[in-house]
């Protein structure tokens, strides 16, 4: 069987969680929400795992796909290499309603992107909220290229992650192709 | 809902750069801050919006308008400030002309021959300008961006392209960093380079350099000679930058460094490594077309 990965980063609170639970198939294993307390086993997660998140869905018996959303915090980011070993392309996620995070988004979009040549998109998240920043100005607030695909997301529905995910994909075999 | 944040997150470059890519029609508003004792979502305090500071108006990406409420705005005062107007005249117009418009006044004033259309027209832009340079070097403020409200048809409207605004804003920046970090401690003094008789031979200084040079002597600190002199910060760091240039003036820190010692540099920090990247093997187009297939099934 043949295991593949994405990798879903951006900010605290951007809304990593929220895209890859709408999606996974099985329930998003994160340690920094998700786990009730009075299970047994709450504590002794907390203690040992770094907060991460991790999704999966099943293509067919011979193809899995892993989705890992990165620890939000700075403090973490020695994991975010290890996570970004092999991945197939990854996703950057914008609160789109909160500014004063798109220099933290704009510089993890560039770490990453210098650990790995892969394909990305942004996710202009939160488009349901009504301070939202519109997917054109955040283009320019993040200074993106104009190749670079911007997506509105609204990450609580499973439709526009989806459509996230397959714009992924297009791009990675675009690139492919080229 | 209208777009807003805090100039700290998003400069007023940016914000300039962003109304004038697209080209934009609305109205930009940047108010004190006022802590509300929460944090945002990068620990910062949070600040709600207090006073109004600051208006910028703009229509499909031009400038044409801009206020400091906290100053007074009016025609008579920024002709006045332009020289156009003399003392007297402002004095007497804002006891007779005080309720109406300026574009009313503007009228008059070109109608009883004071200024020119012309005058009227250069002095708005050079003052809208000044309010943006000024505005390009807040770092705070929370601020929002009203599409399509535009100021009152009483204002005398100016039309002034963004991108060159915004370049002449950022190298005055660049400017006032050089000077900053020419002169870092204005309790610095100053001494005449050697041979300061040879070196002034034949060099021609403006009233306020002679006015600087007079003081030059190591007992005074630029602090000392800006209040006498009456100058702002910028103005003396200006003159002092051109006279140490021309190599008349040295510039002597309070205690000075030995020459010799060098400040410990700080280990490069850990975290500030870039990583290369690493080519990677490409995935095989058929896992890709699957997961396409996938992700439309579901
Ligand atoms: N309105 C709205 N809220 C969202 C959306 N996505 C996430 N959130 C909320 O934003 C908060 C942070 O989301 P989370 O997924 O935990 O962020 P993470 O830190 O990036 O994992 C949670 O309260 C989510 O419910 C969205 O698309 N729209
Ligand atoms: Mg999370």
């Amino acid at each position: 069987m043949q295991t593949v990965k994405m990798v879903v980063t951006g900010p605290f609170s951007s809304g990593k969680t929220e895209f890859i639970r709408s999606i996974s198939e099985i329930d998003v294993v994160s340690t920094e929400r998700g786990i009730s307390k009075n299970t047994g086993e709450a504590q002794v997660k907390e203690a040992t795992t770094v907060a991460m998140d991790f999704g999966r869905i099943t293509v067919d018996d011979d193809l899995v796909l892993y989705l890992f959303g990165t620890p939000g915090q700075r403090r973490f980011d020695f994991m975010w290499e290890i996570l970004a070993e092999g991945m197939l392309g990854f996703i950057v996620m914008v609160d789109s309603a909160k500014p004063e995070t798109f220099r933290e988004a704009k510089s993890i979009l560039e770490t990453f992107r210098a650990y790995a040549p892969t394909p990305y998109v942004v996710a202009a998240n939160k488009q349901d909220h009504p301070e939202a920043w519109n997917p054109d100005d955040l283009r320019i607030a993040l200074r993106l290229e104009p190749e670079v695909k911007l997506l509105p997301c609204i990450a609580k529905e499973r439709d526009s992650v989806r459509n996230v995910l397959l714009e992924l994909l297009y791009t990675i075999l675009e690139e492919m192709e080229q | 809902m209208p777009l807003q944040g805090n100039i700290r997150d998003f400069s007023t470059t940016q914000l300039l750069n962003l109304v004038n890519l697209s080209r934009r029609t609305g109205m930009l508003t940047i108010y004190e801050g006022l802590p509300t004792g929460e944090k945002d979502a990068m620990k910062n305090d949070k600040m709600a919006p207090g006073k109004e500071r600051a208006r910028v108006a703009f229509n499909k990406g031009k400038l044409t308008y801009a206020a400091m409420l906290e100053r007074d705005n009016s025609l008579v005062t920024v002709l006045n400030k332009a020289g156009k107007l003399t003392d007297e005249q402002a004095r007497v117009l804002r006891e007779r002309a005080s309720n109406i418009t300026d574009k009313a006044l503007a009228m008059r004033l070109i109608g009883a021959k004071y200024v020119t259309q012309q005058d009227i027209l250069d002095v708005m832009r050079r003052h809208t300008e000044d309010i943006i340079y000024e505005l390009m070097t807040w770092t705070e403020g929370p601020f929002r961006f009203d599409d399509n409200e535009q100021p009152s048809s009483d204002v005398i409207p100016v039309l002034i392209e963004l991108e060159n605004v915004i370049i002449e804003g950022g190298r005055r920046i660049t400017e006032q960093r050089e000077l900053d970090k020419f002169i870092d401690d204005l309790d610095a003094s100053l001494e005449f380079a050697d041979n300061p008789k040879e070196r002034f031979k034949g060099i021609h200084l403006s009233v306020n350099e002679w006015k600087v040079v007079s003081y030059v002597n190591p007992k005074n600190t630029i602090r000392q000679i800006m209040k006498v002199l009456n100058m702002s910060e910028v103005e003396i760091k200006r003159i002092l930058y051109s006279l140490n240039q021309a190599g008349l003036v040295e510039i002597v820190k309070p205690q000075a460094v030995r020459p010799g010692v060098k400040a410990p540099t700080p280990a490069a920090s850990v975290a500030q490594r870039k990583p290369q990247a690493r080519p990677q093997k490409p995935p095989e187009k058929k896992v890709v077309l699957s997961l396409i297939e996938k992700l439309k099934s579901m």
